[in-house]
């Protein structure tokens, strides 16, 4: 149970063991050094776009006064979208889970016979874990964005929400390109391996069935939708096949069409630097003869909606920012959370689908606070993983030997002259050790760092030593 | 006004050499704080651990401590926010001693007056390095946060500047975290040290003397992984480089 009473789904799966896999990503450092420089330039290059904007600050402060508005009133704004989408001719879904949304998905496919499907790039279905369903279905599902389509022939999952193969250098792109799309030997030249993903990927758009797409923003006062690409590949899909399907989380809403440029003007600049996304596509009803599904999911989001402590959570816009600037997601990578979404937004999401699998992510953080001063939509992240750390706490998910020291320091901590006798015996014995004994008992500390020289007496011991009247008058 | 000067739990044990700095710079200064020993801690190590409930007897204790003070100077960023940020659900004697609590820079900065520092008479021509902890940084404002699009300001440069003939080294990530996060330094150890080994880096890149950091946890940590890697680069906290400079 969270402090607000409400009971958290608890799977029995194996839990994610963050630390660990960090570590394993750091067995190569030079790797890390990459990772982290190619994602620092995408933080530093949002800087540059970000101050390009006078106004920035004020847009942050709208956009998460209209996310807040917007979630505080969602039952109306969904309303009001569902009626004016079905005005449009748009075929309008609710789905409370992943399994409801992948059924409705299928159920459309199978409505028009449909088994070769192209997709852009979705986190709401990689969270549904809509490709393995379709595949075994009998359906045949490309991703059609080049970082997804990287991933996907490789088997993996994204790494990154905005950059899905931000994990893979070009040479391990042209080894599976080669494998693949039967492109040259150690080619990794980018241009002319995007070139190769251009021609294999139009083969899929021009033979495709139906086309599946996420949303960026859907519009209550219009029923209408938007998507954003840098690639077109939504666009392509969608203008192609006869049937599209589009996902969103029922936090995608905003109110207006005046809402959606302070939006806009955000997203990209914080995702990548870009002033705005090469694509950003509206979509306001079908043409004659197709048809345009929209499938609004809940998959957990109105239960993170009534959590007094998180549910600031549901404005993210999906920019992928406070994962470019998180110190320890560019030197963790992003498969080391084990989630759908990594990072600090990862981090504050995942645990309230499964508090037990994920209770190491919320400790995955200095929290140092860079990715709430990123944010373009203002969300709290470092509060909210300190709050996700005390759920973790209570819910008796730390350690056994961890707790029990946390909460004998905590007791210690309340108790000075104890504190100040037990501080002033591990001074004596820890002067005495031989520092490279004394560094080998501090366990984790000692495997990459020293110990403080140890001084021969306290603050405190020298305070009343030296100022024995307190301070001087 | 009553002032009082804290010493947080592993300064008092650890680096006491800190807190008698932060002490002789405030005596020079003419500030006359009290050092009242009755706490030890503001609870933020078990706090941050995901024990909050039991950090509240340590807060608690903190809290009661300090509330006959109209300034609590805190020689920890991070100490300072904690208690800023959590002392007020503990009752009306917590909501005065949030306000209350400042760090020692800021102290120094927003209440004494950089033009006052001056009369410290220091002088020190290495080239610095600061390094202003995340929680005094982003939390307390100490300086303007690279992420957001404001006017730039740094205070803790601004003391700095008050001791002739100091220069300060470029760094390429002026405000990147220095990894140490409390528990974080060792439930997260490979991460750490290595965010700890890239300020190193930036540091030699920007060719420091000194790092001179608002925060004695960053110090401990940042020291700990260059001595291992059998470096020297000296790490000193604010108030030993000014009373240092000063003498």
């Amino acid at each position: 149970m969270t402090s607000d009473g409400r009971a958290l789904v608890v799977v029995d799966e194996p839990r994610v063991n963050h630390a660990a896999a960090a570590a394993a990503f750091n067995a190569d450092e030079p790797r890390v050094d990459w990772h982290d420089q190619a994602l620092w330039f995408v933080r530093e290059k949002r800087d540059r776009a970000a101050a390009s904007v006078p106004e920035w600050e004020a847009l942050r402060d709208r956009a998460s006064a209209i996310k807040e508005h917007t979630l505080s009133h969602l039952d109306q704004y969904l309303v009001q979208f569902e009626a004016r989408a079905m005005a449009n001719g748009v075929h309008v879904h609710w789905a409370t889970d992943a399994a409801e949304h992948n059924r409705i998905v299928l159920e459309i496919l199978r409505a028009k016979g449909a088994t070769r499907v192209v997709k852009s790039k979705s986190m709401l279905t990689e969270e549904c874990h809509l490709n393995p369903f379709l595949h075994a279905s009998g359906i045949e599902v490309i991703d059609t964005d080049l970082g997804e389509r990287i991933v996907q022939l490789r088997k993996e999952t994204p790494s990154h929400i905005v950059l899905p193969a931000i994990h893979l250098k070009k040479e391990e792109v042209g080894e599976t390109f080669h494998e693949h799309l039967g492109t040259p030997r150690g080619l990794a030249d980018p241009v002319a391996l995007t070139a190769a993903a251009r021609v294999h990927l139009r083969a899929h758009f021009l033979a495709a069935d139906a086309a599946l797409t996420g949303v960026n923003f859907a519009i209550a006062e219009t029923g209408g939708f938007v998507v954003c690409t840098n690639e077109g590949n939504a666009d392509l899909g969608a203008a192609l096949a006869p049937v599209h399907i589009a996902s969103m989380g029922i936090e995608k809403l905003i109110p207006r069409v005046a809402d959606l440029p302070v939006f806009l003007r955000l997203l990209a600049r914080s995702a990548t630097g870009q002033p705005v996304t090469v694509y950003t596509s509206h979509v306001h009803g079908a043409e004659p003869g197709r048809d345009v599904h929209v499938i609004l999911v809940d998959n957990g989001r109105t239960t993170q909606l009534g959590r007094e402590d998180f549910w600031r959570s549901l404005k993210c816009i999906r920019c992928g920012a406070c994962m470019n600037t998180c110190p320890v997601y560019r030197r963790s990578g992003g498969h080391s959370y084990g989630a759908t979404v990594p990072g600090p937004i990862g981090a504050v999401l995942t645990p309230g689908i499964d508090l037990k699998k994920y209770a190491s992510l919320p400790f995955a953080s200095t929290l140092c606070g860079s990715c709430t001063a990123v944010c373009p939509v203002k969300i709290d992240l470092d509060a909210q993983l300190y709050k996700w750390r005390q759920h973790v706490g209570d819910a008796g998910l730390v350690a056994k030997k961890k707790a029990f020291a946390m909460r004998a320091v905590a007791r210690m901590l309340a108790r000075p002259a104890l504190f100040r006798r037990v501080g002033a015996l591990a001074r004596i014995t820890g002067r005495r050790l031989p520092a490279r004994i004394a560094r080998t008992l501090s366990g984790a500390w000692g495997t990459t760092r020293t110990l403080p020289d140890l001084p021969s007496e306290s603050f405190t011991a020298w305070y009343r030593r030296n100022r024995p009247n307190g301070a001087p008058r | 006004m009553r002032i009082a000067l804290f010493a947080p739990c592993f300064v008092d044990q650890l680096y006491p050499r800190v807190a008698i700095a932060a002490l002789r710079v405030l005596e020079r200064l003419g500030v006359r704080a009290e050092v009242p020993d009755a706490a030890v801690c503001c609870g933020q190590p078990p706090a941050n651990a995901g024990f909050g409930h039991d950090a509240d007897a340590v807060l608690d204790r903190f809290i009661r401590t300090f509330s006959p003070y109209d300034r609590v100077i805190v020689i920890s960023g991070s100490c300072a926010l904690h208690a800023r940020n959590h002392a007020p659900s503990r009752g009306d004697a917590g909501v005065h001693v949030a306000a209350a609590v400042t760090e020692f820079c800021g102290f120094l900065h927003d209440e004494v007056g950089v033009e006052r520092l001056g009369a410290l008479g220091a002088r020190d021509t290495r080239r610095v390095a600061t390094h202003i902890g995340c929680h005094g940084l982003r939390g307390l404002g100490l300086a303007q946060p690279s992420e957001l699009q404001l006017p730039p300001f740094d205070k803790v440069r601004a003391v700095l500047s008050a001791v002739q003939g100091v220069t300060f080294a470029p760094l390429a990530r002026r405000d990147e975290c220095c990894g140490f996060g409390g528990t974080f330094s060792v439930d997260e150890s490979a991460v750490s040290s290595k965010m700890g080994r890239d300020r190193l880096r930036d540091y030699a890149a920007g060719a420091a003397d000194v790092v001179v950091s608002t925060d004695v946890s960053c110090m401990m940590h940042m020291t700990g992984v260059s001595r291992a890697r059998g470096e020297t680069l000296p790490f000193v906290h604010v108030a030993e480089f000014l009373d240092g400079a000063a003498s």
